[in-house]
């Protein structure tokens, strides 16, 4: 199935990703409902850690985000946006800390789905069961990306990671309010091509800057395109062609932007001296790296 | 790629292929070793040894050495549980020429046995043991495998499908490398189902058979 055999399924987009799924494994159904619910508890205590830890990560860059915002006054009024931003950066400092998560596709944007399906639900006041369904169509979503390409930035940037969470994340809440199956597959591809070309820089190769927050970030942007397609707003480009457009956008990355921790931030003077500090070798980059 | 790669796997982060593919090429260097060990070295090459500490490699290669499954939280006190356990461990950059960049060398040692295991992790925490001691070899973790160290002569391989075939068991790949020809040689097979113990018995009871090992899956996390 792509995402215009999708988007043309009558009743709910995940019934007919489950039923690919059972076809292509021989799997029970059951038993991969079963194991999606166990994810979900997973990601849910995950949150719940990562919202009360302030312990320093691994590489000591991130671990207190999640919970400073949590715990903050929100002078915004915006409690939808605060909830699912920190959920989401909740999950990526305790991936950082070496907590347990899901790689929801990837451990660097384990955040992006649970942020935005918990936060919505929890804002709204619905129980987890709610989620176990949304939680397929978002893995159908990376499915069918995954076939155009392989979903790790070291391959494609961070397009590839972060993007598709959010594409999954847009999709799962799209259907978890109810919207069509033709909604999800947009508010998919809405995501997908606003994130086109983000590329992968993380300091020292690390999983923590800018990934953390880049989670909170793109959760939120997962939820704002689900807002647009349950209104009915629609992508202009259809979204199988969104895919292609970032498999190509992503062979045009240079490697330095593709996860070798060789450009972009992760050439900064500060990430260069925060990597030789935890006993790694610095990137060699144009500039020194003390600026001068 | 399954929904369930997709979402998941559940895993000890804070990357699948330096934390989770460090702790399962380790789980199964354990598994092949099949015994405790007493020391363990760890030659670190190419993004293993540049990336430094801030991917919790060490701990994860540690953790899978005690048997610790890869989404065991207790992965991040690996050096504490190493201690109590009495395994003596140090690590080591090495640079093994042209291999996959995530690659590390695993030397496990008790009083009776020595190994040398080399695996890489390929990404999305896929990872192959393909070198033990000197040979090659083929444990991904992803289905069941049978280790056979064998006499070389000839017949050997025909003998043991044959066992497995008896016991109606699917072979999905096999490989076998040998040292020099009439010496050594080890028989690598990833099968559908795993093999029942006493084919497994028999297998480690042929003459020429110097040892005959089920290396399991991979622990998925488990519903419920
Ligand atoms: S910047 Fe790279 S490592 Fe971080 S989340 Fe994006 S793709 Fe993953």
């Amino acid at each position: 199935m792509n995402f215009a055999d999708l988007a043309k399924v009558p009743g709910p987009a995940s019934e007919w990703v489950l039923r690919e799924e059972l076809e292509e494994t021989g799997l029970e159904r059951g038993f991969v409902l079963e194991v999606m619910r166990d994810r979900l508890r997973v990601m849910r205590e995950a949150i719940e850690r990562g919202l009360q830890s302030d312990a320093p990560s691994v590489a000591g860059m991130v671990g207190w985000n999640a919970k400073t915002l949590w715990e903050a006054e929100d002078p915004l009024r915006a409690p939808l946006l605060k909830r699912v931003q920190a959920y989401a950066m909740a999950v990526n400092e305790e991936n950082a800390r070496m907590g347990k998560i899901v790689a929801a596709p990837t451990a660097g944007s384990a955040g992006t789905v649970p942020g935005a399906l918990f936060g919505v639900a929890d804002h709204l006041g619905l129980p987890d069961e709610r989620l176990v369904m949304p939680l397929v169509l978002a893995g159908g979503v990376a499915k069918i990306i995954s076939r155009q390409v392989y979903i790790a930035g070291a391959s494609g940037g961070c397009q590839n990671e972060i993007g598709s969470s959010a594409a999954m994340a847009a999709a799962a809440v799209t259907e978890l309010l109810g919207g069509s199956p033709e909604a999800s597959v947009h508010a998919a591809a809405l995501a997908l091509q606003n994130t086109l070309g983000l590329v992968c820089d993380p300091v020292g190769g690390y999983v923590e800057v800018p990934c953390v927050m880049r989670n909170g970030f793109f959760s939120v942007h997962a939820v704002s395109a689900a807002q647009q397609a349950l209104a009915g707003v629609r992508s202009f480009i259809p979204p199988d062609e969104v895919v292609l457009a970032m498999a190509k956008i992503g062979r045009l990355l240079p490697p330095e932007l593709k996860e070798t921790g060789r450009g972009g931030l992760a050439c900064t003077p500060t990430a260069r001296r925060t990597v030789a500090r935890l006993g790694g070798t610095p990137p060699d980059c144009d500039d020194p790296p003390d600026g001068g | 790629m399954g929904l369930l790669d997709m979402i998941g796997p559940v895993m000890i982060g804070p990357s699948s292929s330096h934390t989770a593919g460090a702790a399962r090429i380790a789980w199964l260097a354990r598994k092949i070793f099949a015994a405790e060990p007493e020391r363990a070295e760890f030659g670190l090459h190419g993004s293993f040894a540049e990336t430094g500490e801030g991917h919790g490699t060490k701990k994860a290669l540690l953790a899978g050495v005690l048997a610790l499954a890869p989404d065991d939280p207790r992965i991040k006190e690996a050096e504490r549980l190493a201690e109590e356990a009495g395994l003596a461990y140090a690590f080591r950059e090495v640079e093994l020429g042209d291999v996959h960049p995530n690659t590390v060398r695993i030397v496990l040692e008790n009083a009776e046995e020595r190994a040398v295991i080399y695996g890489s992790s390929l990404g999305g925490g896929v990872v192959k043991i393909w070198r033990i001691d000197h040979f090659e070899a083929h444990v991904t973790g992803a289905a069941p495998t049978l280790l056979v160290k064998h006499v070389d002569t000839p017949g050997v391989i025909a003998r043991v499908a044959r066992v497995l075939a008896d016991d109606e068991v699917n072979i999905a790949y096999l490989t076998s490398s040998r040292d020099k020809k009439g010496g050594e040689a080890l028989m690598s097979i990833e099968m559908d189902r795993p093999l029942a113990e006493i084919p497994l018995a028999y297998l480690n009871h042929l003459p020429y058979v110097l040892w005959a090992r089920a290396i399991p899956p991979l622990p998925e996390a488990k519903p419920g």
